[in-house]
């Protein structure tokens, strides 16, 4: 599991590669959060999850962290690349009322 | 249902095994000849199971946990997680989605996404004893 995070403008991405569970998400939420922190003039947080092989339940509290994190800094959450389950999932949380979520190829 | 093969393991409730269980289990699964999809829905609720065996039956321990998976003739698979860990005391509201009773990042749809994945969810809990999910699916396989 790795995290790479790109700056481009005011765009900060953080692109997931690996299993997302309750194992490896305090290391990918630690990654995020520290260069999220750290940056400068970023307006929004895009998680990519096109690298991303696995993902269960906790792959939302993660996302929704990363949500709540972003909102109180003012700034926007998007996600993008989710498989099909992974779309799924998320989708259970709500969390596409809050966020901008879309999947592999949109 | 005649049982044609059945695997039984016993483990740490340590998080590192979250990943072992349910690629083992996929991987013993996987003799039927499922589909990506359906390979991806057993990891899921194995994730799932084992995660909250993790998070909640042992919270404060080590623990074990026992996975007993068991494959149909007909193509249904069965696997139980069971712990002897901490116990639920309201399994209903604890299936509740968005419930969670420990905050942070925990999302409370663990028993949800388990339902969404699979055919049949059953829980048991006692309190002091430990808690028994069982979930079954049926495998339609690859279209030949």
């Amino acid at each position: 599991m790795s995290v790479t995070i790109k700056q481009k403008n005011n765009i900060m991405t953080a692109q997931i590669k690996g299993e997302i569970d309750h194992h490896t998400v305090p290391s990918i939420r630690d990654a995020i959060d520290d260069a999220f922190v750290c940056a400068e003039n970023v307006t929004e947080l895009v998680i990519d999850f096109s690298e991303v092989t696995f993902m269960d339940s906790s792959g939302i509290g993660l996302v929704m962290g990363r949500y709540k994190l972003a909102f109180a800094n003012g700034k926007a959450l998007r996600v993008i690349n989710l498989s099909e389950r992974d779309y799924k999932i998320m989708k259970m949380s709500g969390i596409e009322k809050l966020a901008k979520v879309s999947k592999k190829g949109e | 249902m005649r049982k044609i093969n059945q695997l039984k393991m016993i483990f740490d409730s340590r998080s590192i095994n979250e990943s072992f269980s349910r690629m083992a289990v996929a991987s013993f699964c996987s003799q039927l000849d499922m589909t990506v999809d359906e390979l991806g829905d057993i990891k899921t609720v194995v994730s799932e199971a084992v995660t909250n065996c993790i998070v909640h039956a042992y919270r404060n321990e080590i623990g074990n946990i026992y996975i007993t998976c068991t494959v149909f003739e007909n193509g249904v698979i069965r696997i139980t997680i069971r712990d002897k860990g901490c116990g639920i005391e309201n399994v209903k509201q604890a299936m509740e989605p968005l419930y969670t009773s420990l905050g942070g990042d925990r999302s409370g749809l663990g028993f949800s996404v388990m339902e969404s994945f699979s055919d049949k969810l059953k829980v048991r809990s006692k309190v002091g004893v430990g808690t028994t999910v069982t979930i079954e699916k049926k495998i339609m396989g690859k279209v030949k």
